[in-house]
């Protein structure tokens, strides 16, 4: 057997693990790891230029993957700045391990020089957390840490290493584990079956049934069962924020997505079913609008991973813990050879009401001869990239513009914070993403707010040539804080404006980028095509849109999922 | 309603704060919290008494089984079972409280474990009930400072909570 530093066991143990990319950034308590990584060249690493964007970059090769992202970072100020990529992480169930130096163990509770308590901070943000002990334990640590993050409802894990694990010149045996097992800790692998039997029943007789899907589907890479159950079905589909690309959007089954901006059709649909199935999603306030308002005429069956989501806040009268892909498959074949099918009569007039509402609103905006406006943007951008390309957002209005307009087919390539809403996600997701996407194109949709919270990053893409597409819709304000003022606090808008903005052209080529500014609306498309064929640089594109523009649908506070603005003027 | 929820967590440091932290950041009440290890040393048995409507308590305790260290819950109020709390007070004890005193201590079955020209300390077991209802009998007049472990409990029975 061989023997290997601490260090050395580190990296070994992720080079066992398969991890190809690394990104952090280093300091003292993080210096014998570094060196163990100098010597070597399996396991690359990324120098971001914050510690937050390692963490999101390590996000979007997770959500472009499916594989968890890898985070290495110095002890305090170093380990601190991974907590709201941390927690981005934690809130949409992304696999992750976050590996912080730690001061020497003998130091520990002295307030030694960059100590804290990364344990403890990082606690209430993590799907677990470990703390090595003895240098010994790291392959088992590192192992268990992988494990942890990846199965079950995935989540970031970190690992806390004090310096005096890592010693160079005290050697122990390596030996990397092929599995862990915990006993505390048993995902389930598949659902149960008399619940399941029960679920279809209540599908097939459904007269109007809807999917609510969400980004469980995706984790659990059951995108091709849940496309095959709905076809065979033919009933309804939305998805939520985190759900889009689950299901093809381009499909006529697929009612768009759902919630605060979802679709008209697809609330309208959700308020008025008899049956929604909803599958790895969480009924989250950003979709029920008020609760107790919610769905009244439904009945609801619930698949989840984890059985903390059901009945957490809308209850669930059919209740099903288990992987979505075992779930969907056994749906699947249950459905195939059931006798009942689907009430033909009763799902024609549920499409025909629901073709109703999709021609009603039909994701119109006012469009302007002169002023750009930011959906369009993003149309045209569809447009010009087939819909097939990789979009990580930032977040704000152009977030759900984005959202909303751009139509995804494929799981994975809708990239954004939806359950923390992390401004200054966008810009280092996509880096991630395209570090291991070269040929495909990235583009980072975000606003002039949103790219300054991470734009140092543009130095880490002109190191390791990540040449992404930043579109910047560049409204001069803090659009969704601006709108939420316009709508509930008659325009007051307190520090929602953006003033002495940089000249983002200038910056990006100050970085060794390029960049093209556009006013004018005739100019749109041949300077998004000109942007769009620069394939090898990275583009800063800034786009002046329409400064007053709102995100419509949206729902109105407190109501039921069936009251929204439709427009500045119309609610319903 | 008020729940008893028995916990058999991994024996590891930082085990305890995470149940601890999950009250807080959860908005969970805790009334009391009693932890020690058990027999088996890898083990702690730690119980929690807390108050709730059942879906508060349904989540707590989904919410609990979800962390890693968690091995084994239950909800002793769900059943039959044995609950235990103990208590000792210091008590001011002169003249002829001294033998009212004594009287009450027999009546609830405690014990005076330790005693000087002024003060009584009294050892009293029972359920939390029970304990109030001793402070209540003595008035809080004459307490001088009162210790409490918080609620063990056991169900009643051939159920065990074991791995
Ligand atoms: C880190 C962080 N701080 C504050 C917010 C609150 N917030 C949500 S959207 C928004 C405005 C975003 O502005 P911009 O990036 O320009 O996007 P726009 O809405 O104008 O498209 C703010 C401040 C947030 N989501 N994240
Ligand atoms: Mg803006």
């Amino acid at each position: 057997m061989e023997l290997l530093s601490g260090a050395d066991m580190l990296i070994r143990s992720l080079q066992d693990e398969g991890i190809e990319y690394i990104y952090g950034y280093p300091g003292g308590a993080a210096l014998h790891i570094y060196d163990a990584l100098f010597r070597q060249d399996k396991v690359k690493h990324i120098l971001v230029r914050h510690e937050q964007a390692a963490v999101h970059m390590a996000d979007g090769y997770a959500r472009a993957t499916g594989k968890p992202g890898t985070v290495l970072v110095t002890s305090g100020p170093g380990a601190t700045n991974t907590i709201t990529g941390i927690a981005t992480a934690f809130m949409d169930s992304i696999p992750m391990v976050v590996l912080c130096g730690q001061v020497a163990s003998t130091l520990i509770g002295e307030d030694a020089f960059q100590e804290t308590d990364m344990m403890g901070v990082s606690r209430p943000v993590v799907k677990h957390n470990l703390s090595v002990r003895h240098p010994e334990e790291i392959p088992e640590i590192i192992r268990k840490a992988y494990y942890i993050a990846a199965t079950g409802r995935p989540g970031p894990v970190v690992v806390d290493i004090p310096k005096d694990m890592t010693t160079p010149n005290e050697r122990y045996e390596y030996l990397y584990p092929k599995k862990v097992k915990l006993r505390s800790y048993n995902p389930a692998i598949r659902g149960h079956a008399g619940q399941i039997k029960k679920a279809v029943d209540m599908m097939l007789a459904a007269k109007r049934p809807i999917i609510y899907a969400g980004g469980g589907v995706i984790l659990g890479k059951a995108s091709d069962l849940l496309t095959e159950l709905v076809r065979m079905l033919g009933y309804p589909i939305t998805n939520t924020l985190m759900g889009i690309g689950c299901y093809p959007a381009s499909d006529k089954q697929h009612l768009g997505w759902l919630g605060m901006h979802g679709t008209y059709e697809a609330n309208m649909a959700m308020h008025h079913s008899d049956l929604i199935l909803c599958v790895g999603a969480r009924f989250d306030d950003r979709v029920t609008n008020a609760t107790e308002k919610f769905c009244p005429g439904a009945r609801i069956i619930h698949i989840d991973i984890d059985p903390a989501s059901i009945s957490k806040t809308v209850d669930a009268d059919v209740p099903i813990v288990g992987p979505v892909d075992a779930v969907l498959k056994e749906m699947l074949s249950l459905v195939r050879e059931s006798k009942e099918k689907p009430d033909s009569d009763a799902i024609a007039s549920w499409w025909k009401q629901i073709d109703e509402w999709r021609a009603f609103h039909g994701m119109r905006y006012e469009t302007s001869p002169d002023v750009i406006k930011p959906q369009e943007v993003i149309e045209m951008l569809c447009r010009l990239t087939n819909g097939e390309a990789f979009v990580a957002s930032d977040v704000g209005q152009h977030q759900m513009f984005a959202a909303q307009y751009y139509k995804f087919d494929k799981p994975n390539r809708w990239i954004n914070s939806g359950g923390l809403g992390t401004m200054g996600f966008g810009l280092p997701a996509a880096m991630g993403v395209k570090l291991t996407h070269p040929d495909d194109e990235v583009l980072c949709i975000t606003g002039e707010g949103s790219i300054q919270m991470n734009i140092q990053e543009l130095s880490t893409c002109k190191q390791y040539n990540l040449p992404v597409k930043i579109i910047n819709l560049n409204n001069q304000a803090l659009g969704m804080v601006k709108q939420w003022q316009d709508m509930n606090y008659e325009s007051r808008h307190a520090e929602s404006y953006m003033e002495s903005l940089p000249d983002f052209i200038k910056l990006a080529e100050s970085y060794g980028h390029r960049g093209v500014r556009i006013e004018k609306k005739e100019d749109l498309e041949t300077k998004l095509k000109e942007v769009l064929a620069m394939k090898d640089d990275l583009v800063f594109v800034d786009i002046y849109v329409d400064r007053f523009e709102h995100v419509y649908p949206m729902q109105v506070a407190r109501g039921a999922m069936k009251d929204m603005w439709l427009s500045k003027t119309e609610r319903v | 309603m008020r729940r008893i929820i028995s916990v058999l967590l991994e024996n590891e440091p930082g085990a305890l704060s995470r149940v601890v932290g999950l009250f807080s950041q959860r908005n969970y009440n805790i009334e009391t919290l009693t932890v020690a290890p058990t027999e088996d040393e890898s083990l702690s048995r730690l119980t929690v008494t807390t108050s709730g409507s059942d879906k508060v308590i349904e989540q707590i305790t989904k919410q609990l089984n979800k962390l890693i260290e968690v091995v084994k819950l239950v909800d002793l109020t769900e059943g039959a079972h044995i609950e235990r709390e103990l208590m000792l007070v210091k008590l001011k004890a002169t003249g002829s409280q001294r033998a009212e005193i004594k009287r009450t201590v027999d009546i609830f079955r405690g014990q005076i474990v330790d005693v000087t020209s002024s003060v009584y300390t009294v050892q009293l077991a029972g359920d939390s009930d029970k304990l109030d209802g001793f402070i209540q009998a003595v008035g809080t007049s004459g307490v001088l400072e009162v210790v409490r472990s918080g609620v063990s409990g056991i169900a009643r029975g051939e159920k065990v909570l074991s791995l």
